[in-house]
């Protein structure tokens, strides 16, 4: 089991910040990577245990389960049912914390997941630096 | 229950503001409104149970222990278990998170308590603004003062030995074994700082340890008792003190004339932004003497007649104006008209000028006849007969220290014909536990910061320079406190 962590401030209200991220079908609206994304069954997308289906921009598809969504914590956490990634037992929580100080948003992002040895260092990589931070990114970009 | 919530985002990686926040007594080196703090009972200020008793600047006095430390999660939880302000069941958490996105860190601060009813805004702005909000600014401040942006981590660049110079005998002697040499200082070990010093006091001390009088210095050696500088680095296990901090001390090992020095950290006090280096240098040592000599070797009264010697000299100016402050009578002697008017001006309000130590007749006239309740003598062999002599029926002789050479020791016989008490203290046994230390030192402080003591530096000399000051301070020439610069 490996853990990858990313965190990061974001220049604006945490509430504001929570009203882009809390939309489990929101992925092609703030991040740069997902093409397109659908809830199965036609659930609504803040419904805990709904799946979300979507594409990367690369062609990759990625099933992943709401497994928690707390409007209160300002918290989410997934877990991957299918993937290109080659990871297992995948669990993702994403977090923002109010920054009283300036009134702006810490940021956190971390998953735990296996995967063969030899590949952890790039998998830890390419989720905490191409997802998470990347996501990051887009998201200052979004809010700004 | 009140619940008060802050966070911040510090500019430095987590490493760094854990090292100054799991330790729970450094709030004293970093927030503006401690007065002053310690850990009771000796215990490791990062030990889970211990107890930080420690003062705010507006007077308020608290006691909080610490409930729990995680160096993984880098989580402080603390209660407060005795406070003056009216707020209970005080629980307080900090924790700091890693910003990877710029190598900073999240900083959040979190509380609940009870505070009386319709005084909850009060306490809530109390405890959020006043101290949460003002505490992450004082520790941006602290981080960058202790290591300015443009200048490396001294810990990192100094980790080998610093050449310096310092003052160094071959031999114990006169002024003239006072000899300029350089040093190699070596890095601070396990429960060690290594000090830029910028002012060295002069005292009496320093020149019986020179002669060779007092065993405290066996050649070759550098010479010297108190001093104030700058932390430059810290060895393992150092709690409270950080690089950058102001510090002073004056205790034993004997070594301060020296430009860079490595000591033990418990003999050192963390200096309060109102005490400038010159100050606590000439201050540390006659003013701590002062403290234990008026209010813990003999505790003085309002009403009391108190017979300073020397009293115009440095722990003689700094004794009358404490005994003054106390309310009591105070007599001085001193060897001239010019020394008088400085004893005067210390609060003193009977000096008598005298060369051959015939002051008893003058101390019998100014009290009627009843003599002094307590004579603080610090001459010894020319003045202690007259002393006792001087002293009033159920008085106390204390003596502190031997200018003129070794005493005879007073019969028991003088003693018990007037009951007479007869003492012989050493401060360094009063500030041998670093809790007294830091308590003497603080009432020192308080005195210089509200007015009621003031420390004359009249001599001011290079190091380079040492044996000029104690040539002059054995010629009695000085007036005042004496300073050595770097």
């Amino acid at each position: 089991m490996i853990k990858v962590y990313a965190s990061s401030v974001i220049d604006a209200p945490a509430d504001s910040v929570w009203a882009q991220i809390r939309d489990f079908n929101g992925l092609p609206k703030w991040t740069s990577f997902v093409a397109e994304s659908r809830i199965e069954g036609g659930l609504p997308a803040d419904k805990v245990g709904c799946i979300r289906n979507f594409r990367l921009k690369d062609g990759g598809v990625i099933r992943e389960q709401l497994l928690t969504l707390s409007d209160f914590d300002f918290q989410c956490s997934y877990s991957i049912l299918e993937s290109p990634m080659g990871v297992q037992n995948y669990v993702a929580t994403l977090k923002l914390t109010p920054v009283t100080d300036g009134n702006r948003t810490f940021a956190e992002w971390w998953a735990e997941f296996d995967c063969a040895p030899e590949r952890e260092r790039d998998l830890a990589q390419s989720i905490g630096q191409g997802v998470f931070q990347t996501a990051f990114n887009s998201l200052k970009q979004l809010v700004r | 229950m009140i619940r008060v919530t802050r966070s911040a985002i510090i500019d430095a990686p987590i490493e760094r503001v854990w090292a100054v926040l799991r330790d729970f007594n450094s709030h004293t080196a970093w927030h503006p409104v401690i007065a002053e703090s310690a850990i009771e009972n000796g215990e490791a200020s990062d030990q889970v149970g211990c107890v930080r008793s420690f003062t705010l600047k507006d007077g308020n006095r608290l006691r909080e222990q610490l409930l729990g430390l995680s160096d993984e999660d880098h989580i402080s939880t603390y209660c407060i278990l005795d406070a003056t302000l009216p707020m209970r069941r005080y629980v307080a958490t900090v924790q700091l998170k890693r910003v990877t996105d710029g190598n900073r860190t999240f900083w959040h601060w979190q509380s609940t308590f009870e505070a009386p009813r319709g005084r909850e805004h009060e306490f809530a702005e109390l405890v959020g603004n006043g101290v949460y909000e003002a505490g992450f600014e004082a520790l941006r401040t602290y981080l960058r003062q202790s290591r300015p942006a443009n200048a490396p981590a001294p810990r990192q660049s100094t980790r080998g030995a610093i050449r310096g110079h310092a003052i160094v005998i071959d031999r114990h002697g006169g002024a003239d074994e006072l000899k300029w040499r350089e040093i190699q200082v070596a890095p601070p070990g396990p429960g060690e700082v290594r000090l830029r010093q910028t002012a060295i006091g002069v005292n009496y001390i320093d020149v019986y340890v020179r002669a060779g009088l007092y065993p405290l210095l066996s050649p070759p050696g550098t010479p010297g008792m108190e001093a104030a500088g700058e932390v430059l680095d810290v060895g393992p296990g150092v709690t409270g003190i950080q690089p950058g901090n102001r510090v002073a001390y004056a205790c034993p090992p004997v070594g301060a004339y020296a430009q860079y020095r490595t000591m033990k950290a418990d003999q050192l006090v963390v200096l309060p932004d109102a005490i400038d280096d010159e100050t606590a240098a000439a201050l540390m040592l006659k003013g701590m003497s002062a403290e234990y000599l008026l209010q813990r070797v003999h505790r003085v009264q309002r009403g009391d007649t108190v017979l300073v010697h020397s009293a115009a000299g440095g722990a003689g100016s700094l004794l009358c104006q404490w005994a003054k402050h106390l309310g009591a009578t105070v007599i001085g002697t001193v060897s001239s008209e010019e020394k008088a008017r400085a004893a005067r001006a210390a609060g003193c309000d009977h000096p008598i000028v005298t060369a051959a130590g015939d002051f008893v007749a003058r101390v019998r006239d100014i009290t009627g006849g009843r003599g002094a309740d307590v004579i603080y003598d610090a001459v010894g062999k020319d003045t202690l007969a007259g002393s006792l002599e001087a002293l009033a029926l159920k008085g106390h002789l204390v003596s502190y220290g031997e200018s003129s050479g070794a005493p005879d020791p007073p019969a028991l016989s003088a003693l018990s014909a007037k009951s007479a008490r007869f003492s012989r203290p050493v401060l360094f046994h009063y500030t041998a536990d670093p809790r007294d230390l830091r308590e003497i030192a603080g009432n020192v402080f308080d005195m210089v910061a509200r007015g009621a003591l003031k420390v004359d530096i009249r001599q001011r000399y290079p190091l380079a320079e040492a044996a000029r000051a104690h040539l002059d301070l054995e010629a009695r020439r000085t007036i005042g406190a004496s300073v050595l610069l770097p």
